[in-house]
This record gives C-alpha cells, structure tokens and sequence, in this order.
C-alpha cells in the first residue's frame, strides 16, 4: 500500500451519471438497442434477393404503420444520442484528463485491435449513418431516388463506386465496433463467468462478422451485376 | 553484465522531469531491477550526483511498494512478477532498458521514479473495510464459508495495491484495484452486510481522483503481479448497479 498517504478527503457522494460505472452501463444499454436495430434492419435488407416486390412491400409495411414508426425512430435517435453522449464524456476523461504526461515507451500487453479503435469506428459509423439516412430515407444523398421504390434507389445508390466503397468500409467498422461492444457490455453491466465470457467473447466476434458479410453481400452483388 | 538505462529523472512534483541515459556496466544477472538500481546509486553517490528515488519495502513482492515501467511496461516483461522480483537475466548483455514513473493524473509524481499513490489509499477509506466490533476473537468457523467464495475472495485478496494496473491502463483506470477490494471483501459474510455501500463509495472516491474510466481492454489484467482477473471488475459493476437501484 501506499506510503504517502495525506488527509482523507471529504466524500461527497456522486449520482449515478456521474460515474465512470454508470456511464458505461447507460453505453452499454443503449447499445444493445443499437445492436437490435442493426439486426433487424439487415434481416430487412436481405429482402432484396426476393427481388423488388417483395421489398418493396416490406417497405410498404413499416410505413403503414406510422405510429409504430415514428415510435421507434424516436426511440433510436434517444439511444443514439445516450450512448455518444456517454462515449464523449468518458472519451474526454480517458483520453485528455486521466494521464496528463504520456509514457516515453508505451508497449500494449493485450491483442484488442477492434477495443482500441472504438474512438474512430464510433465516429465513422455515425458519419455513415447520417449520410446512409440522406440517401435511402430523405432522397438527398446524390444517387437517383425514387420515393417508395427502395430496390430501385438501392440498386442505383450502390452502382456508384464510391458510395458502395464507403458502405463496405463503414460495415467493416461496424462489425469491428460489435464485435468488442457486444462482449464488453457484459463486464460493463456486471457479468463475467470463466466458463461463459470466453464463449461470449467467440460469439460477439461471429455475430459481428455475419453483420459485415451480410450487409456488404449487398453493394457487392449490385456491383457484381447479380441484383439488378 | 551492460545495461544502457534511460530513467526519468524528476527533482520534486513541481519540477518537470526528463529521461536521462546511463550506463551500468558491471551487472551480475541474477541481481533484481532494483539491485541493479542500488548499484548504479552507490556509483551515483561515489560520484557526487543524486541517486534516482524509487520506492521500494519487502523486495519480496507481497508490498506493494515498488513499481515502475520498464521499456513501456509496468513492472516489466515477466508476468506475474514485481520489480523487485524481477531479476536482470531476463534481459540481454546490452539491452537498453526505459524507466518511467507510473504515469496517471492522480498518481502525481514526487520524485524520479516515485508517485504519490495517496489516491489508492483514500479509496480504500471510502468503503474498502468492513464494520464489526473487534474486540474478543469470535469461534473460528462460527460462520460457514462457501469454498468456492473463499477461493475467488482470497484471489482478490492478493491485491497488494501497487499501481500497476493504472499504470498499464491506456485510460489510467483503477478498476482493477477497486474492483479486487470490493470482491475480496463483498464475496464474505463478513463483508456482505456493507457491499452496496461500499460499492457506491468506492467508485464514487475511484472517480473523484481523477482516474480514468475502464474500456475492457485488460490490460490491467496482463499487467498485474498478482493475476487479479477482470471478473472482479464486473463484480464492482453488478454490485455497483444493483446498490444504485436498491439506493433509496
Ligand atoms: S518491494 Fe514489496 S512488492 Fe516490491
């Protein structure tokens, strides 16, 4: 212990929020509903190798229903906003407040290559998602647009190099984000078993990398020629 | 045996430091780091200058008192292993080697290779006890203990509160420490009546000095002497947020 111990300083106790702990769990949280969403929005994707009826309708379908929509929507932006906000503040901590003066020589002891990116991925995904939401939900992203025609405008949007190039960069992101995010929630939240964190850890690692690959099928199959 | 040692050489906490380089020739392998240290002070006093400030106690590794970087990482290449256990046949004739004090903002440094880790200490007074009446000793075994409890809380209690994990942590976190005190005293009977309490407070002190917020990385994990496991991390965080729901 210690050998220069000095006054013990007045404990003032702090809420929840304020915590380093509490912040990571309101992260945590709010990203496995984040999770779900990618999920879900992939299994409505895929859709597109039934061809453009049936996505269409499928389409069709969640704007039928506009209060279960917009339900959701609000609910995704609120989650969105909960876990920058917690990234941020704790970002500023980690990086810029806790160690002042750096280290000379700094050699990392762990292999964590998606854990130690999480500051740039997090970013990127969220430029992603901004211009993702200008082109496929507003029609303003610069590829042709055709209001209720999602095949159409998919097959059209992802036709352009650059376009597809950056989906597949931001997907790659995006699994590599999962794939720690998805195990590191446990611990955050409070769970860490030897027998279950190794297998959790395997598992968030393929559920990431199916993300990547099924998501990415599609602008490469558009490139390809193979959904026309 | 040679060994060009560059070490951060800091006259007081309000001076500001810089790595200086030396030469120690003339090592015997089978001394430890802060053997050599000796050494190269003896050379350093017969020459006038200042000898280099480390902090050191048992020189057994069961303090907790010694500890620096060593080519970037805390207590150096050997797991499982403290600076003064370290010996230098685990380096090569020649080898240059990177001394650095522990590197956080609330372990300010007060001199060369010496922080003050008085921040470690009032976290424990935050809640890193337990309340009971000493005074006559109870009936051993009074109180039944799951083994596999006493097993994980004795790990925990290996903790000797050295640094490293801070240290190594890229965010300066002291999870790993909190979260060792609060499973070796949370996982007993003894201990259990306060583990809500304690979890608020022992977090909420982790905050105020300024450490870092754990990432999940494990580096702590690998760099600890000890082999304390991140399970005790999520342990102060389950205990954490089960205290922050029951709070009333
Ligand atoms: S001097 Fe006691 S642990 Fe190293």
């Amino acid at each position: 212990m210690s050998t220069t111990a000095v006054a013990v300083a007045t404990r003032k106790s702090l809420r929840f929020y304020d915590t380093t702990v509490g912040k990571k769990a309101v992260m945590a949280v709010s990203g496995v509903v984040l999770f779900g969403f990618v999920l879900a929005h992939m299994a409505g994707n895929l859709q597109i190798y039934e061809g453009p009826e049936k996505l269409n309708a499928y389409a069709k379908l969640l704007r039928a229903m506009p209060a279960a929509l917009w339900g959701a929507r609000l609910t995704l932006l609120l989650m969105v906003v909960l876990h920058i906000w917690s990234s941020v503040k704790l970002a500023l901590l980690n990086k810029l407040e806790a160690r002042p003066t750096g280290y000379v020589r700094h050699k990392s002891q762990t292999a964590g290559y998606a854990a130690r990116t999480m500051y740039w991925s997090g970013p990127i995904i969220l430029c992603f998602v901004i211009y993702h939401l200008m082109e496929f939900t507003l029609g303003v992203g610069g590829t042709p647009y055709q209001e209720g025609n999602v095949y159409a405008n998919v097959v059209a949007g992802f036709k352009v190099l650059p376009v597809s190039a950056f989906y597949i960069l931001s997907m790659i992101l995006l699994g590599m984000h999962l794939s720690h995010g998805l195990s590191s929630l446990f611990r955050s939240l409070g769970f860490d078993h030897p027998r279950y964190t190794p297998v959790i850890k395997h598992l968030a690692i393929a559920i990431g990398t199916l993300i990547v690959i099924g998501n990415i099928s599609i602008p490469i199959s558009v490139l390809a020629g193979w959904v026309k | 045996m040679k060994l060009i040692l560059h070490i951060w050489r800091q006259k007081n906490a309000a001076s500001a430091g810089r790595m200086v380089r030396y030469e120690a020739g003339d090592m015997n392998p089978d001394m430890s780091m802060l053997e050599a240290l000796d050494v190269l002070n003896e050379r350093l006093i017969e020459k006038g200058e200042e000898p280099v400030a480390f902090e050191h106690d048992c020189r057994e590794g069961i303090c907790g008192s010694c500890g620096f970087m060593i080519n970037g990482v805390a207590h150096g290449p050997q797991r499982l292993t403290t600076t003064c256990q370290l010996t230098l046949r685990h380096f090569k004739d020649g080898d240059e080697l990177y001394l650095e004090p522990w590197r956080a903002k609330a372990f300010p440094v007060l001199k060369d290779l010496m922080v003050d880790r008085g921040a470690f200490d009032r976290i424990i007074a935050a809640g890193g006890y337990i309340s009971v009446s000493t005074g006559s000793a109870p009936d051993g075994n009074a109180i039944p203990v799951a083994k596999d409890n006493a097993d994980r809380a004795m790990d925990a209690a290996a903790c000797i509160g050295c640094g490293a994990c801070v240290a190594a942590c890229p965010n300066a976190a002291a999870a790993l420490f909190t979260g060792a005190k609060i499973t070796h005293l949370g996982l007993l009977p003894q201990g259990e009546p306060e583990r809500h309490e304690r979890a608020l407070n022992m977090v909420a002190q982790w905050n105020i000095e300024g450490f870092g917020a754990c990432t999940n990385l494990g580096e702590c994990e690998a760099a600890c002497p000890k082999g304390i496991r991140l399970e005790v991390i999520a342990r102060m965080n389950h205990d954490y947020l089960a205290a922050s729901c029951h709070r009333r």
